[in-house]
């Protein structure tokens, strides 16, 4: 079985996010990008299949701008097999939307026959939470989002899935589009040799216009605001206090 | 963390920085308190190739430059570990891939690559000439097919926590040589074997958890095929592991810098005293400005230090003027990190007074500010000798 995995540059989790003066977006100009963390967890998971026999080959596919060669080699580096960069913008500001993303990954699934696609739950940039399903519905393949667990028996999945107020199990026909949560593996840090080796191994780099899927945006950002700043609090010296402070800001 | 934009390393970054994740703050606070190894740490580094950088691909490394090892170095000080753990085997790898033979590099490389031997250290120092170098009393006697050493070390480094050393010591007579750098030699040094044989090592206590030591040879004999290079010519060798020490440690101590600024800058945007946070005063802006333009500055000499040395060109001026600033700027940097934590900055859960007495040994090791700035006087600009 092949798996795909599709893996998105985004802005590091550890960067102060600013906005941008006129209220288009974030600015990401000269700022640390790195792999969205669920995918990392979905190329991981990818690894551990291929590692556990249940796996031949990991494919690791990147849809923006040029630069996401870097997470690709990223993902090379901690065990993918091969890469697909697929250039489909220019400005890093540029985000294709979820539709265009799934769309080309439903070329892409057409050219490359995986028996599993392994996505992110969401992209921790726009937090859209939409891509896989988008996909799954396109392919017409089952999906099983949200996975903290997942086992893979014959000619079906069983995922568990982080739902509100607890866990799900459910079982799935292959092939799959399952996306994945934070609980379900540890992501591996990549060795040395593995980073050198990830030079050499084989990145294809195509156009969205080779899948001719259009890929301008559908949807228009009004406005982008930085969430307001947290108040300073109060050191209240005792209940009574506390309480009189409660009654005053209307919560009691 | 500090934003920062991808630059060219950012791979290996990411890799070193997700690893050195897995050994949290309170794992080299207890190193430090109980004056231990990192062995967890090192393993570490060492299993996932780090360690092995500069070995070329043939036996077994990644062939990478000084370059790389400083970005390597850099990262595990910013993440607040304490590189001197084992940068010694960054700095001698070349001293060994450049000037040992291919008997040797077949002999000793593939295994420092897998991690079955270390080479952390190298043995310079002497009591009695200090950086003097060229006037060190250790002898090494050619008898038969041995070399027969005497004489004595200290401040040698990580030698309970190595294999193998590279020893200077003269080999002619400093009255049979025209230049005082001739007749030195380098010797690969088997370190258990020899503690058997004519070596004694006195650990010396000191002020960071630096393992050091004092080292005695007594008739300490050691095989020829054991000789680095040529007979004589171990100076000009040696520059090689000092250069390379001097940049990585540059690196090091731009790690700490950054260390400390962005755990200085975190500090004083969060603490409140007068009604505001105190990192609202410019009295408390400026000294972190400051120190951060002086670790941006060093880090662009680092840069040129090791580009010079990967490409084989002479690069002693820079690699010690890489030193020079990278000291003042992290000392200045630990400084003020120590200065805002106020009393806090004092208690040892809050690393600083650690991280600020490791990057304070930076400006006498491993060669002092002043003998830098006399270099740069004499030897850069041709003022007239002072010694
Ligand atoms: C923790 C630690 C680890 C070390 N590890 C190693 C190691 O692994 N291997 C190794 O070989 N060495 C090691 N060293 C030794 C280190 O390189 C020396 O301490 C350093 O080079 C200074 O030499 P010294 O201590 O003999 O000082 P000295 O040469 O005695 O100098 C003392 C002071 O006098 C100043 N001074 C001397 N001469 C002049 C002059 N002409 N003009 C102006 N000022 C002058 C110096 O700048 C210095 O501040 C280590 C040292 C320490 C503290």
């Amino acid at each position: 079985m092949k798996v795909l995995v599709p893996v998105k540059r985004v802005i590091d989790y550890n960067v102060k996010v600013r906005v941008k003066s006129d209220g288009s977006g974030v600015d990401l100009a000269n700022v640390k990008m790195s792999m969205n963390p669920f995918d990392e967890i979905a190329v991981e998971e990818a690894i551990r299949l291929k590692e556990a026999g249940k796996a031949e080959e990991v494919v690791a596919v990147s849809i923006g701008v040029k630069q996401s060669q870097e997470t690709l080699r990223t993902a090379l580096a901690m065990g993918a097999d091969r890469a697909i960069l697929i250039v489909a913008a220019d400005d890093v500001h540029t985000d294709i939307e979820p539709l265009a993303v799934a769309k080309i990954l439903k070329a892409v699934i057409d050219e490359e026959a995986p028996g599993l696609v392994l996505c992110g739950k969401q992209a921790i940039d726009n937090d859209m939470n939409a891509t896989g399903q988008m996909l799954a519905a396109l392919t017409g393949w089952s999906q099983g989002t949200f996975a903290s667990e997942l086992d893979i028996e014959g000619d079906s999945a069983t995922v568990t899935r982080e739902v509100d107020g607890g866990l799900q199990t459910i079982k799935i026909k292959m092939p799959a589009i399952v996306s994945v949560d934070l609980r379900l593996n540890e992501p591996r840090y990549a060795s040395l040799p593995n980073i050198m080796k990830a030079k050499k191994k084989p990145l294809d780099e195509k156009t969205a216009a080779d899948y001719g899927v259009d890929t301008a945006p559908r949807l228009e950002i009004v406005k982008t605001s930085e969430p307001e700043t947290r108040k300073a609090g109060e050191i209240v010296g005792s209940v009574d206090e506390l309480v009189a402070k409660l009654k005053e800001a209307g919560a009691l | 963390m500090q934003d920062h934009e991808n630059d060219e390393f950012q791979d290996i970054r990411d890799a070193v920085r997700a690893l050195c994740a897995e050994f949290p703050d309170e794992y080299h606070r207890k190193i430090d308190e109980e004056r231990t190894y990192p062995e967890a740490f090192v393993d570490a580094l060492t299993r996932a190739g780090w360690m092995a950088a500069l070995i070329p691909e043939e036996y077994g490394g990644s062939g990478l430059g000084l370059t790389e090892a400083a970005v390597i170095m850099e990262e595990i000080n910013r993440a607040g570990g304490n590189s001197g753990a084992c940068h010694g085997q960054m700095y001698n790898m070349n001293t060994l891939v450049r000037h040992g033979s291919e008997e040797q590099r077949r002999r000793i490389l593939p295994r420092l690559a897998s991690g079955e031997l270390r080479l952390q250290s190298m043995g310079v120092t002497e009591p009695t000439t200090g950086t003097d170098t060229t006037q060190l009393k250790t002898t090494a006697v050619k008898k038969g097919d041995k070399y027969v050493v005497n004489g004595q070390k200290v401040w040698i480094s990580r030698v309970q926590h190595s294999d193998l050393m590279i020893l200077l010591a003269r080999t002619t007579p400093l009255s049979e040589v025209k230049k005082k750098s001739e007749g030195l030699s380098i010797f690969l040094v088997d370190i258990k074997e020899a503690l058997q044989s004519g070596m004694t090592m006195r650990p010396i206590p000191n002020m960071v958890n630096h393992e050091t030591n004092e080292l005695f040879f007594d008739n300490l004999e050691i095989p020829e095929e054991n000789l680095i290079g040529e007979e004589g010519k171990g100076f000009k060798y040696i520059l090689t592991g000092l250069n390379a020490e001097r940049t990585l440690i540059a690196a090091e101590c731009i790690g700490d810098g950054y260390w400390f600024t962005d755990r200085v800058v975190k500090y004083v945007s969060e603490r409140n005293v007068f009604g505001r946070a105190i990192g609202q005063n410019q009295g408390v802006q400026f000294p972190i400005a400051e120190a951060y333009i002086e670790i941006e500055a060093a880090n662009l000499m680092c840069r040129k230090a090791s580009r010079l040395y990967d490409a084989g060109q002479p690069c002693g001026a820079e690699a010690n003027m890489a030193k020079y600033l990278a000291a003042k700027a992290s000392w200045e940097a630990a400084n003020s990190c120590l200065q805002f934590h106020g009393g806090f900055g004092f208690a040892c859960e809050y690393d600083v007074e650690r991280k600020f007495r490791e990057t304070r040994l930076y400006q006498v090791a491993p060669i002092s500010t002043n003998l830098i700035l006399s270099y740069v006087a004499e030897h850069v600009l041709d003022l007239p000798r002072s010694f």
